[in-house]
């Protein structure tokens, strides 16, 4: 009787180690994603904090300000946007994916949404979640 | 003895249940910190104060 207490007690505690477990974020798809865009920031940050570029509330990076960006430049910061959102968008459906739920892609990109809104520095141009544009402050 | 034993069953079937629950429903607590290291590597902000630095004083 102990014995299949302390067995249902193993149980349990398996049960919340799974449920507070980690994601499997190591995969080489995700880590080409996070290269990637890792070497896209540096070119990305300066649009970032002049605000041109802004963070949107589906998870994605967006031009608000086109006028704030030289017409000589504009085309290359539209490659640099193009080319982060299908970063992002690749990023969130190979983490669903990597964990056996492709069908979590929606709430793995909500969830990147809000902690790259929280995260951004002062200064940056996030949307809120009714699509209101505010600089972080 | 017989009592117990069924309210052992219906407490590993409960279990049961909840650990399918675990499996199918969204791990948000893991997926926010799985997004957090991805941005820090992204950002590059291991380490680093969120803050800017200060602004050496003009002469």
């Amino acid at each position: 009787m102990k014995r299949l207490l302390l067995i249902l007690c193993g149980w349990l505690v398996t049960a919340a180690a799974l449920a507070q477990g980690n994601l499997e974020i190591s995969t080489p798809a995700i880590g080409q994603f996070k290269a990637s865009m890792g070497a896209r920031h540096a070119q990305l940050l300066p649009w970032y904090q002049s605000g041109a570029v802004g963070l949107a509330r589906d998870g994605t990076v967006a031009l608000r300000e086109p006028g704030a960006v030289p017409l000589a430049q504009r085309q290359a910061v539209n490659a640099l946007v193009a080319g982060e959102n299908a970063d992002r968008a690749g990023l969130y459906r190979e983490i669903a994916r990597a964990n056996g739920n492709p069908g979590w892609e929606p709430d793995i990109r909500a969830t990147f949404a809000q902690r790259w809104a929280d995260r951004a520095p002062a200064g940056w141009w996030v949307q809120s979640a009714t699509g209101v544009w505010q600089q972080k402050k | 003895m017989m009592r117990c034993s069924g309210i052992l069953t219906l407490l590993a079937a409960l279990l049961a249940a909840g650990c399918v629950t675990i499996n199918i429903y969204f791990p948000a607590s893991a997926a926010e910190k799985a997004a957090d290291t991805i941005i820090d590597e992204v950002w590059k902000l291991q380490g680093k104060p969120a803050a800017v630095e200060p602004k050496e004083k003009a002469p």
